[in-house]
């Protein structure tokens, strides 16, 4: 039994009278404890994606099932209770958090919403979340505009694992790190993958790190699956016009012609 | 750069900030100063002012002290004026988000009995509230937020429509939050600022407003208020202009003091703003 | 070797909530006529602030201290016609109420003395240069009406439009994806080798960097940390920020981070 399964999945918008199918037709599963990537360029639909399969969106047609249950007929207080499985971490961790939060704050919500934990315990178990995801628990009574961004984003992970989800949504979350964070951030992604066995989905432009940290991947072109397979396999010798050109696209370090144009 | 001392940087902020600490000086005496009641006969009648020191501003068609009703009036002024837009912008901001965040039907019906509010001129809805309720000073209070609403309704709603598409809205969303709590804990707060910043304006014209319900008999007929006082005044108008003109220049520095501190502090938070 | 910009000891200092903030600390620096230079760094390394520097583009509330030198233009230089600047967000630096023609044209009304129509015809001839499909309409189109790339070309078009002799591009293509990322790339270089223009080029990525440059510069706090040829810094760097910068880049070719074992599948 998949973890996730999605299948024909699709999401039209209509914008300046025209309909843009955002989604088309897209089916993929990802089984527990796995990194499944979404890649693509921009408007391939990756994001939206993301967002229906969160239910921050409805589709206009297809079905999603999450822990083998329907997870579109979900309603109300059911839908928010079944989001403690099913997280997400975006791209910027400063424009995901209320401007005027601290980090205590940020880590109390979903403890408070999901009855984790009581009152008198939360402050223990946001030092330990923090702890978790290696930073201080001296951390906790900062304003969220004060820390760094890789810290900013650690939060951001802490909150995501605070409910023990089986599923986090990872949209484009290390693609605004500065390098050097970046690599620190992917450790503890994976380090809580092997340890708590959850699930990524795992969304990306670059295909340099969905080779690195990802078991299978889903190569995205305006709104339809154009390759999907085993992450090397897939980015190592693309079959798509797409994965053929996103390979030629991605910066490499050596090996350049210097001068050619 | 703290705001403060930004703010106390900007000479309009502090000349607006001195009138309103005067005023609200004089509203806080008053008792104090002038114990007993206002109303009460305490000479002979329309004597000018600055002839007797014992009452400097003159006395009026009845005899009563001047004065005394000036300090007593600043503190109906100033009670209506910042009840009445402390309502208006709680009735606002709460109509505003709640459109703006639910969207579709309720975005629908919220917004149009915003616009048939704000299609009635707020004076005469206003009016026309006093003369069927009566008139008390919780009353008028009512009457003002009702024609002043609208405006903070619409502001808070089109930042509302915006901050609903942040990521922190998402991912409130997503951690299971009850759509109540996103609208009032998230939202609601993020959308407060520029609804506040015409908070300034909102108090004047209700400080206005009182006054013009006050000068038409529609007060609380137990309280003195500057509208009433210079009504009072209007009959002996050639005689004792006094008695029109000293009420009048309390009302025009008070509205000016309060707009110019608003000003002040929307200036000196949103330079602070803009930096961060 | 000669150089066409010399730069001197030179220190930016921000106030910020009465506190004073050094973005660079004594910077000396030449950018040699005709090369292609990348300045690279993470955030808070000073790299956007030595390109606002040189275009003379800092706000008023910067402190500057030291020199940056024009040896090579024998004169003070002026911004749009001596050095073009493209931005990160083209969305920001295009006006939205004016057509792209006209934006275009401005530059080379206003540095080259050419009349309207002159410059709507230098403005197309741009247009077809920064490669945007169907210019002549183009000409008469809004920002709002092109993607996020074609806002860029645009950008480069009004950037390059009275023939500066130095391009500034700062971080000009962060906010793309990679395919459109490498199409500019591929387009600054062949603008810049066409019209012999210097390049410097600001990015935090130094794959990108390496493509694209013959020298770069790494920034990490407002210092230069070291500077070299391309070849030099990516194969035989002398400082270990440099070797983590490299390290941290995860190339196609780099080693899985995924333990396998792992998935129970």
């Amino acid at each position: 039994m998949s973890l996730l399964a999605v299948s024909s999945l699709t999401k039209r918008y209509r914008r300046g009278g025209k309909t843009v199918i955002a989604v088309d037709d897209v089916s993929f599963h990802i089984e527990p404890g796995e990194t499944l990537a979404l890649a693509g360029p921009s408007g391939s639909g990756k994001s939206t994606i993301a967002r229906l399969v969160l239910r921050l969106i409805e589709p206009d047609a297809g079905a999603i099932e999450f822990e083998s249950d329907d997870f579109l007929a979900l309603r109300g207080a059911t839908l928010r209770a079944r989001r403690a499985r099913l997280q997400m971490v975006f791209q910027d961790p400063l424009a995901a958090f209320n401007p005027r939060a601290t980090v205590a704050r940020v880590l109390e919500d979903p403890l408070r919403i999901h009855g984790i934990a009581s009152r008198t315990e939360r402050p223990r178990r946001i030092a330990a979340l923090l702890e978790r995801v290696g930073l201080a628990a001296d951390l906790a009574p900062r304003a969220i505009h004060e820390i760094s961004g890789g810290q900013r984003q650690r939060v951001a992970i802490a909150r995501a694992i605070a409910t023990r989800p089986s599923l986090i949504v990872l949209d484009e979350a290390v693609s605004a790190l500065d390098v050097s964070v970046r690599g620190q951030i992917l450790d503890l992604l994976l380090d809580l993958q092997r340890k708590e066995r959850i699930a990524y989905l795992f969304i990306s432009h670059d295909l340099g790190v969905v080779r690195a940290v990802a078991h299978r991947v889903i190569l995205l072109d305006a709104g339809r699956i154009a390759e999907s397979g085993d992450a090397r396999a897939v980015i190592d010798a693309p079959q798509s016009a797409i994965g053929k050109a996103l390979v030629a696209a991605a910066p490499r370090l050596k090996g350049t012609t210097q001068d050619a144009s | 750069m703290s705001p403060i001392r930004r703010f106390l940087r900007t000479p309009e902020a502090v000349a607006g900030a001195i009138l309103l600490a005067a005023l609200i000086a004089m509203a806080l005496i008053a008792p104090l100063l002038f114990p007993g009641d206002p109303q009460a006969i305490a000479g002979p009648a329309l004597l000018p002012p600055f002839q007797d020191w014992s009452l400097p501003l003159g006395t009026d068609r009845l005899g009563r002290d001047v004065l005394a009703e000036l300090f007593h009036g600043a503190r109906t002024s100033l009670a209506v004026g910042l009840a009445a837009a402390a309502a208006a912008l709680a009735i606002g901001s709460v109509v505003g988000t709640l459109a703006g965040f639910a969207g579709g039907v309720v975005d629908e019906v919220l917004m149009r009995i915003t616009d048939a509010f704000q299609t009635v001129p707020s004076f005469l809805l206003a009016l026309a509230f006093v003369s069927v309720v009566g008139p008390s000073l919780g009353i008028v209070v009512i009457a003002i937020a009702l024609g002043t609403w609208p405006g903070p309704a619409r502001i808070a709603r089109a930042e509302v429509l915006s901050i609903r598409e942040r990521d922190y809205v998402a991912s409130a969303r997503a951690i299971g939050m009850h759509p109540l709590e996103i609208a009032f804990r998230e939202v609601l707060p993020n959308a407060l600022p520029p609804g506040l910043a015409m908070s300034s304006v909102i108090v004047a014209a209700a400080i206005l407003t009182e006054a013009a319900l006050s000068f038409l008999g529609l007060g609380d007929p137990n309280r003195v208020t500057w509208g009433g006082m210079i009504a009072e005044g209007r009959a002996v108008l050639r005689t004792a202009p006094f008695l029109s003109i000293i009420p009048g220049i309390a009302l025009v520095l008070t509205v000016l003091g309060v707009y110019l501190a608003g000003e002040g502090i929307v200036e000196t938070t949103a330079v602070r703003r803009g930096l961060s | 070797m000669s150089a066409l910009v010399s730069i001197r000891d030179l220190t930016v200092t921000y106030r910020r909530d009465g506190n004073v903030v050094a973005a660079l600390k004594n910077i000396s620096l030449d950018i040699v006529a005709g090369e292609r230079l990348a300045i690279i760094g993470e955030s808070g390394s000073g790299k956007s602030t030595l390109a606002l520097a040189i275009a003379g583009l800092l706000p008023a509330s910067s402190a500057v201290g030291g020199r940056i030198e024009w040896p090579g233009l024998g004169r003070a230089p002026l911004l749009g016609r001596d050095i073009g600047f493209v931005f990160q967000d083209p969305s920001a630096s295009l006006d939205p109420v004016m057509t792209i023609g006209k934006q275009i044209a401005e530059v080379a009304r206003t540095h080259l003395g050419l009349t309207w129509s002159q410059a709507y015809a230098k403005a197309k001839t741009l247009l077809e240069r920064v490669r945007l499909p169907d210019p002549d309409s183009a000409l008469h189109a809004f920002p709002h009406q092109l993607s996020g790339g074609q806002k860029q070309r645009v950008a480069i078009a009004a950037a390059i439009a009275a023939g500066p002799k130095l391009l500034i591009a700062d971080e000009a293509t962060s906010a793309l994806d990679t395919i459109v990322q490498a199409e500019i790339v591929a387009l600054i270089r062949h603008l810049v080798a066409e019209d012999g223009m210097t390049l410097l080029f600001i990015s935090h990525d130094i794959a990108l960097a390496a493509q694209l440059a013959e020298r770069i510069a790494v920034f990490r706090h407002g210092q230069l940390v070291e500077l070299g040829t391309t070849a030099r810094i990516v194969d035989a760097p002398t400082q270990a920020y440099t070797r983590t910068l490299l390290d941290a880049h995860i190339g196609l070719d780099a080693a899985p981070l995924l333990n396998r074992a792992g998935l129970s599948a």
